[in-house]
Formats: structure tokens, C-alpha cells, sequence
């Protein structure tokens, strides 16, 4: 009797497949058309990219106070950081946007989008909320250097002019310490 | 059948004979060609349909010269003969696949005015020339010099001449039925109303009924059988890709695999016109003498065998490929006996007929 068994359960599993793939036919298609059709606004709420989704990272050089943390959380050492020290009588006065004193020259920040691995630690470990995730997902580029993102807003004159202050400062402080020692 | 002929008249008593003989042949190969790219379109839609995709978007709007892109890029690829095939049969394979596809479409008739050929053992030819499919296929897979090649060729004649023999059931009931192999006379005697056809069981009043079963379930048969012919899913394991590479197919590229892809499509429209002759009424209107002029007939043919390719298609993308012992067990042990109780039956239902 699995002989008889055998035949109907073939045909009614077919049966069962035929009636699934008929009602998929004309049921909906779920696909977005990605260039044509932007996946974060131009479709459902269900279907677009969520809000919190990581994409690409943008740094607000004037929250910043250059701590390297973001440097450090991140596990493929794509953030490249340098920094100069804001001396104590500085011409410019620098604050960061929330009104505090800025103590380090952000000289270069450089986030190698080539080797990001999108993980977000690096914004969980800013203190200071500058580094922070966009809704930009599509950057790609031909050359591979493009990757390359500077967000620094220093041009290489200024970070000369404030190194050269700062080692003004140092020899001025080595000199005083000097003459302090030789007082004594 | 004398309106049988008639383009064929109509040519050559304006010119020669010779001339309107060519043309004639020369009709189904101009429906071919459009018809193959109508079906590549409507399968790979239907399959991303069924998936829930889009399918092709990019090619012209909603992706409609998508198999004309195809036919480009295969024509473009480079002509590839391996050293260790045996060039001769190797190159005549693709050609000769076709050759048993297109010499079948010679007794097919689009409508009641037009058959390249009104042949008196029509449904015989019909059987015997589309097993010509074997032949090439075996001719490529094993001149191709390779061993996935051969394998598919294997398995492609142990699955093609096993289910010959269910399918050649089928048509022995129906020319029992019919009273004639000839194609014309078998649709005629369908003539009516759809309830006159051999999947209801033929003309007959209502006593027939106990016959319906029966007829109904030859038919099932005989499409899967058809579908194992031409191999195409669930049976597709002449090429199944996730064991053979391609089967038979491994070695061909540009236009001889061109060829084979062509013909698979042109052996899913003689199969799926077969079951329309054998049990769908043909060309004969649905619907009795309304709607039944020579080109409504052609329309009536078309639409009838386009549903049996849709159908091909749904079941492609439904059921996976089955095992090879599953194969054989399906045809020697299921379809062979069924198909002989169903062939007594029909052949009863004629004699009290």
C-alpha cells in the first residue's frame, strides 16, 4: 500500500509546490530598484534601510577635541590621527562648538573608507559625539584613494604655524627651565 | 482534408511548386525563431515572478530585448572545439538536435488551413522524429571528450528512451480512440465543444463519463513524460548543473550551444502541441462553431499550446530535480502500468462506443 501512498503524496506535495509558486506569481515583488528608487526615502517604511543603519562616518572637526579614542576602538586601524598641541597664549583663542577651550590642533584626521569595516565602535567611543554614522551608502569610486576621506579643515600653513608655536613654547619653557636651574 | 494544403496551393498555382514547397517549410521556422524569444522572456519573468523578483528591468523597458541581448552574446562568444573531441559528430550534434525538433513542426497544424504536411501517420512521425533528440544528444556528449559530457549523455538516453514508452501509451490510446494517426483526423474527431475533447473522454454522450478518469489521467502522464523528454525540471538531469556542469553541454559554446538552447525551447512547443492535438482539441474552438474561422483556429492553437509551455515553466521553477533511481521508478513501475489500464480503458470506451 506505500506504492498507492508513494503516488498521492507525489502528486499532492507537487500540488502543494504548484499552488505556492502560483500565489507567489502574483503576489508582490519585494525588489527595490536600487539607482532608480532611493532605498532610504522613495519606498515603504517596512523595506528602507533603518535609520540606525552604519553607513558612512562623518566627523565634525569643530566638536572634536582630537582624543584619538575613535584611533583606538577601531579593530582594522583605519582612523589615522595627528594632533599639535594648542599652546597656552595662542593667538586664536581656539574653543570646540560647545564653548570649551580646545587643547589639541586637529592636524589630520583621515578615515581610510577602504578598510572601514562599518562595526561603529569608533562612535560609541567618541566622547564628544563628533564622529557619527550617515545615511550616505553609495561612494564608490574608481580609484581606490578616493576612499581616502580628510575631514581636517587645517591647511598644512597653519598646522606649520602652530607646530612652530608650539615649539617656540617648548624652547621657551626649556630656556626659562634652564635659567630657573642655573639660579638655583 | 482538402483546405489542408491550402497555402501551399494558394503559392503554387501562382508559381511553382518547388517554390511553395520551400516557403511552407520555411513557415515554422519563422514561428520558431519569435516564439523562442517570447518563451526565454516569459521564463525568465515567470521565474522571478515566482521568486518574487522583477527579472530583467535594464535591457529595453521592463527588460523586452533581454533574449535578443542573449542571442548577441552568444553569437559574439568564441567557437570552442576541445582538442579530444571528435570534431565531425561534435559539430554536427547541435545541428543535428535541431534538425529532430524542426522536422516535427512538418506535421504540426496551425490551423485547419495550414499543415507544412497533412500526413497520414502524422502522430507516428511526430513520435519517432523527436526522438531523433537522442541521437544528438548522445553524438555531443560523447564526442565532446569529456566525462560530465558523457555522464549526461548517459542519463539522458536511459531517461528519453524510458519514457518514450508511457508517452507512446498515451498516443496508442488516443489513435485508439481516434480511430486514425493522422493529426487533421484526430483533432476533427475532438470537434465541438471542449467536453468532445480526449481529456474529457471524446465524443460521446453522457455515458462516456466513466472513461473520463481515465483519459484525464493519460494526459497527466503523457505531460510528464513530455516534460522528461525534453528535459526539463523535475528531469533535468542530463544537465542538472550542480552534478554535471552542464551535461551533455559542457563543451559547446557560441553559436552550437545556441543551437541546443534553441532547440530545447522548439522540443518544449512540439511537446506541449502534441498534448493540445492528442487531448486538447487542436486547433478545434473551444467553444464549438462560434469563434472557428482558419485564423481564430491559428489563435485558438497557440493559446492552447502556450498554456502548456506556461505550464512547463511553472512546474521548472516549482519541483526540484528528482534522483535518478526516483527516475526510473516513476516510469517502469508508475507510468508503465497506469498507462496500460488507462490504455484498456480507452480502447473499451471505443469498442462499446
Amino acid at each position: 500500500m506505500s506504492y498507492i501512498k508513494n503516488i498521492t503524496d507525489g502528486f499532492g506535495t507537487a500540488a502543494t509546490g504548484m499552488k505556492f509558486t502560483l500565489k507567489h506569481l502574483f503576489s508582490p515583488n519585494v525588489t527595490v530598484q536600487y539607482p532608480n528608487t532611493n532605498p532610504y526615502t522613495e519606498i515603504s517604511a517596512v523595506d528602507k534601510i533603518p535609520d540606525r543603519a552604519r553607513n558612512r562616518l562623518l566627523l565634525d572637526p569643530d566638536i572634536c577635541n582630537g582624543c584619538t579614542s575613535c584611533a583606538r576602538a577601531c579593530p582594522v586601524d583605519c582612523i589615522e590621527i595627528d594632533t599639535v598641541k594648542v599652546i597656552a597664549n595662542d593667538p586664536d583663542q581656539p574653543t570646540l562648538s560647545d564653548g570649551t577651550k580646545r587643547r589639541l590642533w586637529l592636524a589630520k584626521y583621515d578615515i581610510n573608507f577602504a578598510q572601514c569595516c562599518f562595526c561603529g565602535l569608533c562612535a560609541a567611543a567618541c566622547p564628544t559625539e563628533a564622529l557619527k554614522h550617515t545615511t550616505v551608502f553609495d561612494y564608490c569610486t574608481y580609484d581606490v584613494n578616493d576612499l581616502l576621506y580628510h575631514f581636517s579643515t587645517m591647511t598644512p600653513e597653519q598646522i606649520a604655524e602652530k607646530k612652530k608655536l608650539l615649539a617656540d613654547e617648548v624652547k621657551a619653557k626649556a630656556a626659562a627651565a634652564a635659567a630657573a636651574k642655573s639660579e638655583n | 482534408m482538402e483546405t489542408t494544403y491550402y497555402i501551399y496551393n494558394l503559392i503554387a498555382n501562382s508559381t511553382t511548386e518547388l517554390i511553395a514547397a520551400v516557403i511552407v517549410a520555411i513557415i515554422p521556422l519563422l514561428f520558431i525563431l519569435p516564439y523562442a524569444l517570447v518563451a526565454i522572456y516569459g521564463e525568465l519573468k515567470i521565474s522571478a515572478f515566482m521568486q518574487d523578483k522583477l527579472g530583467p528591468m535594464r535591457t529595453g523597458p521592463y527588460g523586452l530585448l533581454q533574449p535578443i541581448a542573449e542571442v548577441f552574446k552568444l553569437l559574439q562568444k568564441e567557437d570552442i572545439t576541445p582538442d579530444a573531441a571528435d570534431k565531425p559528430l561534435f559539430n554536427i550534434a547541435p545541428v543535428l538536435i535541431f534538425v529532430g525538433s524542426y522536422a516535427a513542426f512538418a506535421v504540426i497544424p496551425f490551423s485547419s488551413y495550414f499543415a507544412p504536411s497533412g500526413l497520414n501517420v502524422g502522430i507516428f512521425f511526430a513520435m519517432a522524429i523527436s526522438s531523433l533528440a537522442v541521437i544528438a544528444i548522445m553524438m555531443g556528449g560523447w564526442s565532446s571528450g569529456n566525462k560530465f559530457a558523457l555522464l549526461g549523455a548517459f542519463r539522458s538516453v536511459a531517461q528519453i528512451v524510458s519514457y518514450e514508452i508511457p508517452a507512446a501509451m498515451a498516443v496508442l490510446g488516443i489513435a485508439a480512440m481516434a480511430n486514425t494517426l493522422n493529426i487533421n483526423t484526430i483533432i476533427e474527431s475532438q470537434s465541438g465543444w471542449f467536453w468532445n475533447w480526449f481529456l474529457f473522454g471524446g465524443q460521446g454522450g453522457i455515458e462516456k463519463i466513466w472513461v473520463i478518469p481515465f483519459t484525464v489521467v493519460m494526459c497527466v502522464i503523457y505531460f510528464i513524460s513530455s516534460l522528461a523528454e525534453c528535459n526539463r525540471t523535475p528531469f533535468d538531469l542530463v544537465e542538472g548543473e550542480s552534478e554535471l556542469v552542464a551535461g551533455y553541454a559542457t563543451e559547446y559554446s557560441g553559436m552550437k550551444y545556441a543551437m541546443f538552447y534553441l532547440a530545447e525551447y522548439a522540443n518544449m512547443f512540439v511537446a506541449a502541441a502534441l498534448i493540445t492535438i492528442l487531448f486538447l482539441g487542436g486547433w478545434s474552438s473551444p467553444l464549438g462553431d462560434i469563434l472557428n474561422g482558419p485564423i481564430w483556429q491559428l489563435a485558438w492553437f497557440v493559446i492552447k499550446t502556450m498554456s502548456i509551455v506556461f505550464l512547463q515553466i511553472w512546474v521548472r521553477w516549482t519541483l526540484p530535480r528528482i534522483r535518478v533511481d526516483q527516475l526510473m521508478f516513476v516510469c517502469w513501475k508508475v507510468f508503465l502500468p497506469i498507462s496500460f489500464v488507462c490504455f484498456l480503458a480507452m480502447a473499451l470506451a471505443r469498442m462499446v462506443q
